[in-house]
């Protein structure tokens, strides 16, 4: 083997700051959809080196949907300050309020699928030509076959039957008015990807990623947080338990998985040897039906 | 640990998305929950088996016809390396699609059904394979289990093959008989193949040489964009951002900058904020060099001593790839890598038929999944090699200008 060589790390890095640098070349107003899990601080890491000694040369925008984990949105206040980003922020509650959407009910009620309104919003509202991702083509059967630039049209639905073929490493941006792009820069990553680079360029985390005592009830076999958005019935018990989490979504929607794990090392040994996959442990609202993502992405969703 | 990209091509019903589902199954990718799903979605099956081709029809209107039709990329590691797989439709409609997932592969499989033997879609995807200069082949002969894992029907294929194979160029073909749905030589040796004495699938794919697959002669960087921070302590920085295409660069290389053929000195290298001194493909890199020259997206720095060409006028093989057919005449944009240019195609020479290679007059106009010869004249000079030569420089792509869909691919003679 020669001097010259990459191993797999170093070459999905190279390939997303190559990604990164045609974004910031092909789009005027293209901004970074930050939501303060690991996939998209991974992405700043990436942006920040894409671009330096420069700064990251677009936004960062957060879809809010009210129900973060406070540790996240701390986490993403002190990141963006770190690399003097802008950090634009949008709250479906005032998408909710102006649009006299209906809040969802339940146990746990999801903003989730709420979210596209806000995000087809803010795009509107800044004129946002591209929105860059973290999603990755591992954690899911429809994101498997999205492509790395993604069309939407002036409604943000993606098609999967018209997507542009993507030859070799060139990315066509190219797009009518009020069209827009969305990029993934980590779509070949997998999880264990993200977490080993996280461990070799020492990324920091939200606390909540490791093991941590917590309130939770148990629903369907996971377990969920309690919060002042989650509504227990009365068969519900609370317990405390030692729960780290595998992905940081909404806390009426993120699922915790109980360990001891407190550091890197051993979330990744972890993560090494389960048997389930991470949307499939984690993500509450992903399990009605088959094609769930495949609907919410035509309906302008991530 | 390295990278292998793989692609996996075959005729409708001979299995691809079966081989893939074993793959990671048997290697142990496949998590309790997708197992799950799958059993859910397979429970009206009359036999009961899991149809593991569901893993990777990820289309509700896949799964309804049971066929494959864009592109689906799967993941799986096994201690020696990183896969990252195309399954690509089979179906000559999908053609484009597979395309795409070939573009960037190392290595293809080509599914041969060991009842069929080579057909006419085998010689179409191993067409495309030579096209494209997928450096690996490998020919897995699958439903072995329905010829009785005859020797002989193994043979004759591979005998077949190797004549097209002989016809396309084709130099490292690997021949496996497999069962993917029994399992056969894909993770294990079979036991009932005992005929056969090489590598299982998978070892195969784990140790296939792709160190050479990289061409670190020829040294080829594009820029980007130009990083210029503009603040006080950064003030006259100024960094050609972009991929080192191919090759290696040191500080102190005598350099051209392409397509104005101005000479220069590389003063300082980086690597994601970081002064290297060396790097190479396919890093992406920060270039500083030693003159001030007016440089810009898509233009290229080579060395002094080993220049790429440099023309507006280009022969080429374009693959068509949309609906709407091309007609002469038109303009286009064309991307090669980071630049973008204004393009028509002047001239077109005749068609080559994917299925014999032969060379054939155009009638009519150029249509869907059709290869023809052209000339394309470029509004400003394009830097670059034969694809022939040095692939990862002499591609490119057409953009219809009025639709902005990518409706080529450009192979540049």
């Amino acid at each position: 083997m020669s001097n010259y060589h990459l191993n797999y790390l170093e070459e999905l890095e190279a390939e997303s700051i190559y990604i990164f640098r045609e974004v910031a070349a092909q789009f005027e107003r293209p901004a970074l959809l930050f939501s303060g899990g690991k996939d998209s601080i991974t992405l700043v890491h990436l942006a920040k080196k894409a671009f330096a000694p420069g700064k990251i040369p677009f936004p960062l925008v957060h879809i809010d949907t009210g129900h973060n984990f406070p540790e996240a949105l701390a986490f993403r206040d002190q990141l963006a300050n770190e690399v003097k980003a802008t950090l634009t922020v949008r709250k479906v509650v005032d998408t909710i309020k102006q649009r006299s959407l209906t809040e969802p009910k339940g146990k746990f009620p999801s903003r989730n699928w709420l979210q596209t309104y806000t995000l087809l919003d803010t795009i509107e509202e800044f004129k946002f030509d591209c929105c860059i991702g973290g999603a990755r083509r591992d954690e899911e059967k429809a994101r498997a076959k999205e492509r790395i630039f993604s069309v939407r049209d002036e409604f943000g639905q993606w098609n999967p039957k018209l997507q542009r073929p993507e030859l070799w490493t060139i990315y066509n941006g190219r797009i009518h008015k009020g069209e827009n792009v969305r990029v993934f820069p980590i779509s070949n990553w997998t999880e264990l990807d993200i977490w080993n680079y996280i461990r070799k360029e020492n990324i920091g985390l939200p606390s909540i990623y490791f093991s941590h005592e917590r309130e939770v009830i148990e629903h369907e076999g996971q377990l969920v947080a309690m919060s002042e958005y989650v509504q227990p019935g009365a068969e519900d018990v609370i317990t405390t338990k030692k729960v780290r989490y595998r992905t940081v979504g909404d806390m009426t929607c993120t699922a915790a998985v109980e360990s001891t794990a407190s550091t890197l090392d051993e979330v990744i040994n972890e993560i090494i040897s389960t048997k389930i996959s991470e949307r499939g442990e984690t993500r509450i609202d992903d399990r009605v039906t088959e094609a769930a993502m495949e609907d919410r992405k035509k309906n302008g969703y991530f | 640990m390295d990278l292998l990209r793989f692609i996996t091509a075959g005729s409708v019903d001979d299995g691809k998305s079966t081989l893939i589902g074993r793959l990671l199954y048997d290697s142990k990718n496949i998590l309790i929950d997708q197992l799950e799903a799958l059993e859910k979605s397979t429970k009206n099956r009359t036999d009961g088996s899991v149809d593991l081709a569901l893993l990777t029809d990820g289309l509700r209107a896949e799964r309804e016809q049971g066929i494959t039709i864009d592109v689906a990329y799967r993941y799986f590691t096994t201690p020696k390396r990183k896969f990252i797989i195309a399954d690509a439709p089979g179906h000559v409609q999908y053609t484009r699609n597979m395309i795409t997932g070939a573009s960037n592969a190392n290595l293809i499989i080509i599914l041969v059904d060991a009842r069929q033997g080579v057909v006419e879609q085998t010689r179409r995807h191993s067409i495309i394979a030579s096209l494209l200069k997928i450096p690996h082949v490998v020919v897995a002969i699958n439903k072995m289990d329905l010829v009785e894992y005859s020797n002989d029907v193994y043979n004759n294929i591979v005998i077949d093959y190797a004549g097209v194979a002989k016809q396309l160029g084709l130099n490292d073909v690997t021949y496996i008989p497999i069962s993917a749905l029994n399992g056969d030589n894909i993770v294990d040796r079979s036991a009932a193949i005992d005929w056969y004495t090489g590598k299982p699938l998978l070892e195969l794919l784990e140790e296939v040489e792709i160190d050479n697959d990289i061409n670190l002669t020829d040294a080829r960087f594009q820029v980007q964009l130009v990083i210029r921070p503009q603040t006080d302590d950064l003030h006259d920085y100024r960094g050609y951002a972009g991929k080192v295409i191919s090759g290696i660069y040191k500080k102190g290389d005598k350099v051209t900058v392409l397509p104005t053929g101005i000479e220069t000195t590389i003063s300082k290298l980086e690597v994601g904020g970081e002064e290297v001194d060396v790097v190479f493909a396919p890093q992406s890199a920060v270039v500083q060099l030693a003159d001030d020259i007016d440089i810009s997206r898509g233009d290229a720095i080579a060395k002094i001593d080993n220049q790429p060409q440099v023309s507006n006028e280009l022969e080429v093989l374009l693959c068509w790839l949309d609906d709407k057919p091309l007609v002469p005449g038109n303009k286009y944009y064309l991307q090669h890598n980071s630049r973008l240019v204004r393009a028509v195609v002047k001239q077109i020479d005749y068609k080559l038929d994917v299925n014999s290679l032969q060379q054939q007059p155009i009638e009519g106009n150029v249509k869907l999944n059709e290869v023809v010869k052209a000339t394309i004249k470029t509004a400003s000079p394009i830097v670059y090699d034969s694809f022939q030569k040095l692939n990862v420089n002499g591609n490119a792509i057409l953009i219809d200008e009025t639709s902005n869909a990518t409706v080529a691919a450009v192979l540049i003679q």
